[in-house]
């Protein structure tokens, strides 16, 4: 118990430090791109894929259930693919997806850096190094995040939409009849706060993560493992929250 | 010069330093001696600041650095280079953009004043053209040098190397052993360096200074160490019998 209060005052006096004054902007400025980049970029495929399979099987699985009661109209699939698809599945699959893939990333290139007193370089030169190398990547994962799910949000309708038309729930009208129909501004509100809440979560456990690790080659693989575990988890609870309190 | 006085650092209930002084002189190459765990690298990170000290003082040509804040201290740190054992090079950056770092971070300088100076470091240490290798694609020596470039480019008056040709061939580590002592020379900056190798002791040791055990245990040239015959230095430089009895029977 003790332990997890002297990593909870770690956490929060890292967290104050990274977001201390910079030496000098426009480095932070490249640095927060280059890490937006990475994280954008190298991320996108793999949610694309999911998510455009995810809005598909939604799709598959209402139809399936809407059949039985005939009283349903099929073209209600397309507005709880988007509802599903903003309120709860993009989100989420994405924190999830992005907890393995950007957390384990960024607690091993930091835990690599700290091993290989790259860390200790930094700081000789006179760097402040959780600023420097903490706060530009929290700052493009909060950007980035919201981003991909959003990204993710379309291509969850188009794959509904996709599946549908293969398995011939419906015609291309009905469908985006539904996912117009009914829609709410505060969904997509909910979703970026959670969006931006993850995308904070995520980044910020898995910096603590790598940054404090200690040891060498094994401790760095053991916090990546922490990260993406650790953050999955809070992020699940944060998830909660906002549900139970926005909603 | 750079002065240290009764420094004491701890690890849980480990004594590492138990209260070692010594000074590092100006335009000098000053060694730091000992065997594998002795204290070395814990005592250069706290010469520079990587480590609190428990105890003691560090005065840098009179500067007291224990006591400093920490913006006073961050203007000593661009005072000092470092050569890391490991080298520590940025791995996501090229060796143009390593050596290139702290220029870009801490002045207002142009591209080209930039690259100029980038060059001109490259070319001291004999790496001209790998601008754009990364780390990675380097063999040891030629990362070695990079560290050095690197450490130099701001122009420091204090130059820490811990272990510079740990990993490297012997010739390749006396190349490298000759290019710091030049290079400490040329700036006439104050240069402590940590080491095991004989070869470093006797081809660069202006001063040399022995831990042993957390303590300073012996301190003087590398022309005064050869007169040694016993104690814990004796069997530290001679480390094999065979070594022994060389010296033992020599006739100087
Ligand atoms: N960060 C650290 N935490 C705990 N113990 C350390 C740390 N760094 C060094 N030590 C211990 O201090 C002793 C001296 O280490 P070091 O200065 O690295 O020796 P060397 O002379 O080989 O450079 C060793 O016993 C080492 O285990
Ligand atoms: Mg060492």
């Amino acid at each position: 118990m003790l332990k997890i209060f002297e990593q909870l005052g770690g956490f929060l006096t890292l967290m104050y430090s990274a977001f201390s004054k910079p030496e000098k902007a426009q480095m932070y400025w490249k640095e927060t791109f280059r890490q937006a980049k990475d994280i954008g970029v190298g991320s996108l495929p793999i949610i694309a894929i999911v998510s455009t399979f995810i809005g598909g099987v939604s799709a598959v699985q209402f139809a399936y259930q809407f059949r039985s009661i005939s009283l349903v109209p099929m073209w209600w699939i397309g507005s709880i693919v988007r509802k599903g698809m903003i309120l709860e599945l993009a989100p989420t699959v994405s924190a999830l997806l992005l907890a393995g893939k950007v957390g384990s990333n960024i607690a091993s290139e930091l835990g690599t850096m700290r091993i290989s007193e790259q860390i200790d370089a930094y700081e000789i030169m006179g760097v402040n190094t959780p600023a420097y190398l903490i706060g530009p990547k929290i700052a493009a994962s909060v950007i980035v995040v919201p981003m991909l799910v959003v990204i993710a949000v379309a291509l969850g309708i188009i794959g509904g939409w996709g599946a549908g038309l293969l398995g011939g729930f419906f015609s291309t009208t009905e469908y985006f009849r539904g996912v117009q129909d009914g829609f709410d501004g505060y969904d997509v509100f909910i979703m970026l706060v959670k969006a931006v809440l993850f995308g904070f979560t995520l980044s910020s456990i898995s910096c603590y993560k790598g940054f404090t690790v200690q040891g060498g080659a094994v401790e760095i693989g053991k916090s990546s493992t922490q990260a993406v575990v650790l953050s999955s988890i809070v992020m699940m609870i944060v998830n909660f929250f906002v549900a139970f309190l926005l909603l | 010069m750079i002065e240290i006085k009764n420094i004491k650092k701890n690890f849980g209930s480990q004594q590492v330093l138990k209260g070692i002084s010594a000074s590092f002189e100006n335009g000098k190459c000053n060694l730091i001696i000992g065997k594998s765990g002795s204290g070395k690298t814990v005592t250069l990170k706290c010469m520079v600041g990587l480590f609190e000290p428990d105890e003691g003082t560090i005065l840098y040509d009179g500067r007291n650095i224990t006591d400093m804040d920490f913006h006073a201290r961050k203007d000593i740190r661009r005072e000092i280079g470092m050569l890391f054992q490991g080298t520590a090079l940025f791995d996501s950056l090229t060796v143009e953009e390593n050596v290139q770092f702290p220029l870009d971070m801490f002045t207002n300088q142009t591209a080209a004043e930039k690259l100029e100076r980038v060059n001109f470091c490259l070319g001291r240490v004999n790496l001209p053209n790998t601008n754009k290798k990364y780390p990675g694609e380097l063999s040891g020596g030629m990362k070695k040098r990079v560290g050095i470039a690197r450490a130099i480019v701001m122009n420091p008056k204090y130059l820490f190397c811990d272990e510079p040709n740990s990993g490297l061939d012997p010739k390749t580590a006396i190349v490298i052993d000759h290019l710091i002592k030049e290079i400490t020379l040329e700036y006439n900056m104050t240069t402590v360096i940590n080491t095991h190798d004989m070869n470093s002791v006797m081809g660069i040791g202006d001063k040399v200074v022995f831990l042993h055990e957390g303590l300073k245990y012996w301190e003087g040239t590398n022309k005064q160490i050869m007169e040694i015959t016993d104690g814990e230095l004796f069997d530290f430089i001679f480390a094999s019998d065979f070594l022994k009895d060389l010296r033992r029977n020599a006739k100087y």
